[in-house]
């Protein structure tokens, strides 16, 4: 608790102060590559009966996904702690590289939790750590997946509080991490509806994003929360069925429950106990989602729906075929749910997909299952 | 909460330190887990301490959280646990409490009705559970649960950390009920061969603010260390060292004789 209140109050203050600011728009435009791109996806759009799509490029970002918006505030956060080591867990490795990046970047001791199913999965992203002088911790406990990697980097940082700043990857854990996460991720948002009032003079009708603890999807809904009109969608992973144990589809299928610290919605069955989840997507595999999600929920502001693992693997392949852009598996289940959905909306339809990393770490996934 | 309180002021007229073993429902079985209730009091146990297994223990190092993974596997449900505990609550003397996390006590429920931790207070007064422990319950968090739990009968024990600060300190020491669970160590549940040297210190500190009694637990492993921490605290929590002394043995007979003969050590140097 006293280590939360300490992060409050540094980041209550970092966010008042210009310099913080302005140092990290710095890093975001000339280390990062922001602003990413709102593209008009033209033959995507065309396979999906003429919907203009338009897709928010993270996937382009140094580290190729969205996760660097959030590991270079906090990164900035712990030097202006005096922190001197940052951890992190990561499911898909790609919050590990972010980190293990700024890491290296400000030189900060590094040491990433993993859990051992990922390891294996996800080899590439493991090997990038290393290179970047992260020290990545396999985790052998539960289901060894993200949610048990999250579980290890909490020990881990009551362990070493006083020198470590635990920088977690998504919307979730204790407060003040939800609104410290989403606020680094709203630059997605903030950015898209400018390049689409420029590209379109007008908003967008449908906001799409895949959400595994839910920090991109977030990062895109937030800046649009007060557009009534705008619908924002969140796609979560349907694993390879939706029956329990065998998918991640939180908002979908969860129930209220406390895990790392959030009070949100969780997989869990009768007795409290959290369910194991299932998903092609590492990043997805998370039995709990972002609270601000589950209020989006509550709220009817979103709607939350599930993709399956082999829906996801058909969107990652329209895109590559269409647009020449092989994409993550996380947010090929939000290209998926568009072929889903597309038919349904007004052909004058706006729409923006959150692509929120490119596929390279996936190329051994894809290639297992395209044989 | 009142056979605690009985507990610790006995205690303190007889200038002795609690001893409070604690042990996981449902490990090694749930079959042994009233049994082994009773041989921890026939060892000399003063308080006990039984677990409701949690699929995500954040505050267990290793050795619990196999523990708890194993009674899981075993099918130790809440309502078992609770079960096992009733079933001996007769002939155990002294205060039973119960750790586990929120999230099984939220989502507790008999029958189809809905889950609410009020269901789970009344069960667990009904089992003769005597005091809880949460460790993911922060005392900020905590009001709302207080007052049901209190009307149930049930303490509620807080924990304090060497890294709270003195306000922390003070708000934990108000609102903690039994006694204050100090955790000897920055970190997790587990065999330490040391314990930090600040330990007595920050007891020494909470006793300052407060008179209520104060327990050490996380990390304390041996007869000597509880010897040491027992020359300022009111009592010694004995977790994962217990646990690990219990492993392998299967047997109804090994279990009970390797619990007191592990439990008696450090009877003997407590005094």
């Amino acid at each position: 608790m006293a280590a939360l209140d300490e992060l409050e109050r540094a980041y209550a203050s970092a966010k008042r102060d210009p310099g913080f600011r302005r140092e990290l728009s710095r890093l975001l435009r000339h280390y990062a590559g922001r602003p990413t791109p709102l593209y008009h996806a033209k033959r995507l759009s065309q396979a999906l009966g003429g919907r203009r799509v338009y897709l928010k490029r993270e996937d382009l970002l140094h580290t190729g996904a969205h996760k660097i918006n959030n590991t270079l505030g906090q990164a900035l956060l712990a030097v202006r702690m005096g922190k001197r080591r940052i951890i992190a867990e990561t499911g898909a490795g790609q919050h590990g590289v972010a980190t293990a990046t700024v890491a290296a970047l400000f030189g900060l001791e590094c040491e990433v939790f993993m859990g051992e199913e990922d390891i294996r999965r996800q080899a590439l992203n493991v090997v990038r750590m290393r290179l970047l002088g992260a020290q990545v911790t396999a985790v052998a406990g539960g289901t060894k997946t993200l949610k048990d990697a999250c579980s290890e980097a909490i020990r881990n940082w009551v362990t070493t509080v006083r020198t470590t700043h635990y920088c977690i990857g998504s919307v979730v854990g204790p407060h003040p991490y939800p609104m410290l996460v989403r606020d680094f991720q709203a630059v997605i948002g903030l950015e898209a509806r400018r390049q689409i009032l420029q590209a379109e003079g007008r908003l967008p009708n449908v906001l799409v994003a895949c959400v595994g603890g839910g920090s991109n999807a977030i990062g895109l809904f937030h800046p649009f929360r007060n557009d009534r009109a705008v619908r924002c969608i969140g796609v979560e992973a349907g694993g390879s069925r939706l029956s329990p144990g065998h998918h991640a589809a939180t908002l979908v299928r969860g129930r209220p429950g406390v895990l790392h610290g959030s009070n949100s919605l969780l997989l869990q069955d009768r007795f409290g106990q959290v369910l194991s989840t299932e998903s092609i997507a590492a990043g997805l595999d998370y039995p709990g989602v972002g609270p601000e999600h589950a209020y989006y929920r509550l709220t009817k502001r979103a709607e939350y729906v599930a993709v399956g693992d082999t829906q996801a693997l058909r969107g990652a392949a329209l895109l590559a075929k269409t647009e020449g852009i092989i994409p993550a598996l996380e947010p090929a289940h939000a290209i998926a749910y568009l072929e889903r959905l597309a038919p349904r909306l007004s052909r004058r339809s706006l729409v923006i997909l959150g692509l929120s990393g490119r596929g390279d770490k996936d190329v051994q996934t894809l290639a297992e299952h395209l044989r | 909460m009142e056979r605690i309180r009985t507990a610790f002021s006995r205690l303190r007229r007889a200038h002795r330190t609690a001893l409070i073993p604690f042990i996981m429902g449902g490990y090694p079985s749930l079959a042994l887990t009233g049994p082994l209730l009773l041989a921890l009091q026939e060892a000399g146990a003063d308080l006990v301490e039984v677990g409701i297994p949690f699929s995500d223990p954040l505050a267990d190092g290793p050795t619990i959280q196999a523990a708890s993974a194993a009674a899981l596997r075993r099918g130790a449900t809440p309502q078992a646990v609770l079960r096992a505990v009733a079933s001996v609550r007769r002939r155990l003397r002294i205060p039973v409490l119960c750790l586990t996390y929120w999230n099984p006590v939220a989502q507790f429920s008999i029958g189809s009705g809905p889950p609410s931790p009020e269901r789970f207070l009344r069960a667990a007064a009904a089992s003769g559970i005597d005091g809880l422990i949460v460790p993911d319950l922060p005392v900020e968090e905590g009001q709302r649960w207080h007052r049901a739990a209190r009307r149930a009968g049930i303490a509620t024990v807080f924990l304090a950390a060497p890294t709270s600060p003195p306000h922390r300190l003070r708000l934990v020491a108000r609102a903690s009920e039994g006694f204050i669970y100090y955790v000897s160590v920055t970190g997790t549940t587990g065999i330490r061969r040391r314990l930090p040297e600040g330990v007595l210190h920050g007891v020494r500190q909470l006793k300052l603010l407060t008179t209520k009694p104060v327990c050490v637990g996380f990390g304390i492993s041996t007869p000597a260390q509880a010897a040491a921490v027992a020359r300022v605290a009111d009592g010694v929590i004995i977790g994962s060292a217990l646990i690990r002394a219990l492993d392998g043995a299967a047997a109804p007979a090994a279990v009970r004789r390797r619990a007191l003969a592990f439990v008696g050590r450090f009877r003997s140097a407590l005094g």
